[in-house]
Parts: C-alpha cells; structure tokens; sequence
C-alpha cells in the first residue's frame, strides 16, 4: 500500500527565513500511545511530523482538539518520549534526555505555579537549580517580575493572583532562564476573550524583547493568526500546511485548513477544459469548472490536472463581490438567492444559496463602496478574481489500519 | 411576577436555619460524648474521699500535684515513647504512602484497602499475637536461641522496643492515610514544571512534594503521636514493669485502686501535656503556612 504523501508542502527551507539552521527540527516524529488512549482510532497520536523552527521565530502549531499538537510540544519538553522519528534541538538529538536536562522551557496550559511558593521564589527555582549565584539569581528575577509588570506582587502566592497574573508569573518562570526555545501550551486558554487579546500583544512584545524561539500550541485560529511568524496547522497526527499567516489564510493547501482557519467556502466539480493561459491572465494556466446556465469557476489550474478530473476550489468570503448582472469574460460567476443578511459592523455576512444547493458565505465591507447590497431573497451574482481561486489538494489518505509500521516512511 | 418573592420569603427562614439544623447532630454528639464527660471528670478529680466512704466535691487541687510527683516519670515516659512511635510511623508510612499515590497506578484502592486490612481484626487480638510471635522462645526467638545465634536471656518483650514497635505498628495506618491524601492532591503538573526547571528527582521531592504533603505529615503525626502517647494497650501486652506507660496507671487507678479523683487528675495532666506538645509542634512547623497550603 502506498503511504499517504502529504498534502502540505515541505517546511520552508528557505534560508532568509531561518537564518543559521533551525533552533529545533522534527523529523518524522511519531508518538503510539499503543491504542488504548483517545485517537486510538488512528492507532497513532503523531504519524510522522517533519517541522524546521528557525532561531527567534514564533511558530505555532494549530489545530483541533486531539490533532496531535500538544503531544508534540510535550515531545519537544520532554515529557513525552517519540516513538520514531528524531527531535534535534540546535542540532543535538534528544531523544532520551530527560526534560530537566533540556534547554527548553514549557508554559504549561493550567501555568502549573507552585502554590507553596512566593512569585519570586516560582520564577527563581529554575535559576536555583542550576545553582546560578544568589545576588545574580535576585537581579534576574527582579528583572523578569518587571518585564511582566509584577514586581509589585513579588512577595504574592499565586493563589492570590488573578488569572492573567498567574499566567505571567508562570512565562517569568520559563523565561527567565533564558532558554534555548519557549513552548507554551495554550497558554491563554484559561483567560477571558479581554484579557486573552491584551496577552496576545504582551506575548508579542515580550517574544521580540528577548528574542527566544517561541513554539506555541493553540487551537485558536485567530490567534495563531495574530501572534506568529509561522503556522504549522495539524490535522490527525499530520502536519497539513507550514507557512506564514498570510500564506495560510490566503492559500490554504487543503479543504481541512481552508475550514479550519477562517471561514471558507468549498466548491467542486469537473474539469470543464484545461485551456492553456487564454484570456486575461496570460502565462498562468487556467482551469474552468462549468456550473451550468452560464455559470462557472475560474481557478489556477492545478498541476496534472487533465480535463474530467475531480476538483476542489476554495474561495474566501471576502474576496467575492456582489452584483446584480452577471459579468462577463473569463472570470468566476455564480448565480444566488441571499437567504441571510448579518450586520457585523466594519462589514455585512451574506448567506448565498447557490442554485446547485451550495451555500457560500460573503462579506462586504460597510464603507460604502459595496456594488450591491441586497437584502433577503434578491437575486445576486458572485464574481472574484482568478486568482483567489485555490484548487485544493485532496484530503491526506485515511489513517493506515493501526499497526507498528503506521507512520508513513519516506 | 408574585409568585417567586412570596415563595423565596417562605423559605427562607428554613434556608437560613438549615445549616445550623445540618451541625445540630455534631453539637449535640459533642456535648453528650466530649463535653459532658470532660465536667463530670473534671469534678471527679477535684474530689476527695474514698471508695468505700464515698467522694465529696472539695475542690481540692491538691490531687494534681500528687499525682505528677508520683507518677511523672511515666508521663515522661509515655511521650518518649509515643513520639519514638511516631518517627517510626513516619519512616516507614511516608515512603508508604508515596509508593500508593505515584507509583501503584491502578491499584490504589487495593493496596489502601491491604493497609486497613489489620483493622478487621481486635486491636487487643492484634498485639497479643505480637506477644506469641515475640515470645522469649516463640516461633521467632526460640529457633534463633536454638541455633546459638541468640544468648539465652535474650528477650524482646517488656523491653522499650516491644512496647514502641507495637505503637507504631499499630497506629501505622493513622500516618499514611493522611499523607497518602496530601500527596494524592499534589497536581502531577508540578512534577513535570519541576522537571522542565532542570529539577532531578530529588530537587523535584524536596523542594515540590515533600512541602506540598507537610499538611498530611502534620495531620498524621496529630493521629498517631496523640493516640499513642495515651495508649495503654501495647504497654500492658507487650511490656513489662519498666515500660510502664501513663495509660497503664490510669487504668490501674481506676479500676484496681479504686482512686477516681487521682486517676481523673491523671487523665487532665495527660491531655494537658498533649495539648501542649500539640501546640509547641504546630508552632514549630508554622501551622498558618501548613494550614495555607492545606486550603489551596
């Protein structure tokens, strides 16, 4: 049987990116709980990650519950032991090195303060075991506790700090021994949306001022969004997609990240003709999937793809404007009836019934310069631009049936 | 809209008095079982009189300096050996009770339930086998004298260390329940944030586990030293005239010299002598700082 190739495309080796090799690479990293844990159906929690996180980069690993990601942070911490694969940190394998041995600092999800210490003492125990001198120890920490703004509390037990003051105690905690590379669990889980926004600039601030590598697990989409260099989005114990933000959002590799992050809308048909750079966009190939009754979708035309094949296409709500005719040459036009119209302020969500039964959601800004802004049952047609057609690749191959050789070799 | 209000105020007296209702068992278990019991000995041991003749209500302290001048050598006694007892609990229940909540994985209950086992059987039973098992030629002494490995009047019994083995045996399972929860409540984050901040094991037990299970180590010293201390039960099976403990002479004051003011008397120097031990040991150990971890 042929092992499922990965959809997502290699991790970026581009050097501008991650300057003097990467600060931590996974390769082919599997983790088998043995079958008897949740994702048992997979037979496998991790199936095989390959990730290069370059040196002062904030990478985050995004995805659903169970995806696979925090196992991979805690195989990065060590607290985990990877079944196959290696993990290099600064090119030293670690397999095997038990995690106080580790350059490496977790902020774990529920902070995981120690109740019977102080603040200070809480981020001076790292700096103590290392046997660090006394009078350093008491400056470093002194420093930290003003980075996150508690010097005041110094003196505190954790349990009489709020949420988001614990949440800082405990990155003052890691950070404060300068690791190699900061992991942090989902950290701001616990926080409320408020105060969860406010960390995620703090976050930001502070991963610039001390220039660390920052791996961070979420399954927050928005903030994976905000706060990274980079995002690796993980899907069943697979990485589907490494890019920046931007990349990710805009080109989603797969119909997983297209849904995943963002609101997303999926068409899919047949290749009507695989005409070769006709029309506007010259040079680039362009593909056609014919809807019917003067209907059709103009997409980038995937590569090896032959006409009559199967194809999926991804477009954004915002990309796609409404008019009242339908416009002409060779571009994406889609006939609809508006079934709901959401005011959200900056901009409005329609919801459009295609007349195939697809719905497909569009936003238009509220400033005024929208062609059409339809109401409830009108009649609409949709347009975008050829090039915010994304074909999509097809859905990784299902989990292998669960066995010692899950993972797929390469 | 005047239903809520009319019903809430109908309520409410009920709801209002409904925790006191839900202490009133305790109040009233304390009074009938501790409370009344305490007067009526306090009385007792400020009488004077005889068996035969009757005791009178004098108000007469003097008992109490009697009884300590007589018999202080086995009040002193009793909290050596309770607290040897209680150190030898602690020894071996802490690793114990460690070896439950990290280590026994989904046997926990079972091994708990092995640790109350004894229990099933009288606690006099118990400590009379210890008396066979250490007899000066039982099934353990005996082969060993037999076999020379032994002097001939080597004995266990009626020594010190009959006496205190049996205490801590006994009182064994009363260190490592309360511990065994401490440690059970000790979240294994903690562990793994010692481990992430370059803590080896022993750093990790040292500066994180062993701090956060001092409240269970407070509690289970209160349980075993307070019991054992006044116990009388080990002193009279297992020891001999030299081992005699305060439990013993106030069991013999009772019911053999028929003394109930100086027996009574006894009993209040005992308890007053815990209460003070108690309270220099919760001082020595910052009972705020164990009782804050406690209600974390």
């Amino acid at each position: 049987m042929a092992p499922d190739t990965l959809a997502a495309p290699p991790p970026a080796h581009d050097t501008a990116t991650t300057p003097p090799g990467p600060a931590i690479s996974l390769v082919d990293v599997v983790k088998d709980y043995g079958g008897d844990r949740k994702g048992a159906a997979n037979g496998a929690a991790v199936r095989g990650v390959d990730l290069d996180i370059g040196e002062g980069e904030f990478f985050s690993l995004l995805g659903p519950s169970g995806c696979g990601k925090t196992t991979t942070l805690r195989m990065i911490a060590g607290f985990e032991e990877p079944t196959g694969g290696r993990i290099l940190l600064h090119g030293r394998d670690m397999v095997g090195v038990p995690p106080d041995q580790r350059d490496v600092n977790l902020v774990f999800q529920s902070y995981a303060l120690f109740p019977h210490l102080s603040v200070a003492d809480n981020v001076a125990f790292g700096l103590r075991r290392h046997r660090v001198p006394k009078g350093e120890i008491h400056d470093r920490v002194d420093r930290m506790l003003h980075t996150v703004e508690l010097a005041d509390k110094a003196d505190r037990r954790p349990r009489q700090l709020s949420g988001g003051q614990q949440q800082r105690v405990a990155l003052a905690r890691a950070l404060v021994n300068r690791p190699r590379a900061l992991l942090l669990d989902e950290p701001l889980g616990a926080l409320d949306l408020k105060l969860r926004q406010s960390m995620q600039l703090e976050l930001k601030r502070i991963q610039r001022e001390v220039g660390i590598t920052f791996v961070y697990v979420t399954h927050d989409q928005a903030e994976a969004l905000t706060m990274s260099d980079r995002i690796a989005v993980m899907n069943g114990g697979l990485v589907e997609q490494v890019g920046p933000p931007r990349e990710v959002y805009e080109r989603p590799a797969t119909a997983f990240v297209a849904g995943f992050i963002g609101t997303s809308n999926v068409l899919s048909g047949r290749l009507a003709d695989s005409g070769t750079g006709s029309g506007a966009e010259a040079g680039a190939r362009t593909g056609v999937l014919d809807l019917g009754d003067g209907q059709q979708v103009v997409l980038p035309l995937p590569e090896g793809a032959a006409a009559g094949s199967p194809v999926e296409v991804t477009v954004r709500p915002e990309k796609i404007t409404l008019g009242a005719a339908p416009p002409t040459g060779r571009v994406s036009r889609i006939r609809g009836t508006v079934e709901e119209v959401v005011y959200l302020g900056t901009s409005s969500s329609y919801a459009v019934r295609t007349a195939t039964g697809t719905e497909l959601t569009v936003f238009q800004p509220n400033d005024g310069t929208a062609a059409l802004t339809p109401g409830r049952g009108d009649t609409v047609w949709l347009t975008w631009a050829t090039a915010h057609s994304y074909p999509l690749a097809p859905a990784p191959a299902p989990a292998p049936a669960p066995g010692p050789d899950a993972p797929a070799p390469r | 809209m005047s239903r809520p209000p009319a019903r809430r105020a109908r309520r409410r007296p009920v709801a209002a008095l409904a925790p006191y209702l839900m202490v009133l068992p305790g109040w009233l278990w304390l009074a009938a079982f501790f409370v009344a019991p305490v007067l009526v000995m306090l009385s007792l041991s400020l009488q004077t009189g005889d068996f035969i003749d009757g005791f009178r209500q004098t108000f007469h302290v003097g008992t109490y300096g009697d009884a300590l001048a007589t018999y202080h050598t086995q009040l002193v006694r009793s909290l050596l050996y309770g607290g040897a007892a209680t150190v030898c609990c602690l020894l071996i229940g802490y690793p114990v009770a460690y070896w439950i909540a990290f280590r026994a994985g989904r046997h926990k209950s079972v091994y708990l339930f092995l640790l109350l086992l004894p229990f099933f059987v009288s606690f006099v039973i118990r400590t009379q086998s210890w008396n066979v098992v250490l007899a000066d030629n039982g099934v353990v002494l005996g082969p060993l004298k037999h076999l020379g490995l032994l002097p001939g009047d080597f004995h266990v019994l009626a020594t010190p260390y009959a006496v205190i083995g049996g205490l801590a045996y006994n009182f064994l399972p009363f260190m490592v329940l309360p511990v065994y929860v401490a440690l059970e409540r000790v979240d294994p984050r903690l562990l793994e944030a010692a481990a992430d901040l370059y803590a080896g094991r022993a750093a990790t037990f040292g500066r994180v586990v062993l701090p956060l299970s001092l409240p269970g180590v407070f509690a289970g010293v209160l349980l075993t030293f307070v019991p054992a201390s006044a116990d009388y039960v080990n002193a009279a099976i297992l020891g001999g005239p030299s081992t005699t403990m305060i439990g013993n002479i106030i069991q013999t004051e009772y019911f053999t010299n028929l003394d109930y003011p100086g027996a009574a008397a006894l009993s209040f120097l005992l308890m007053g002598t815990l209460l003070i031990a108690v309270f220099l040991y919760a001082r020595a150990l910052g009972t705020e700082d164990v009782l804050e971890v406690a209600a974390r």
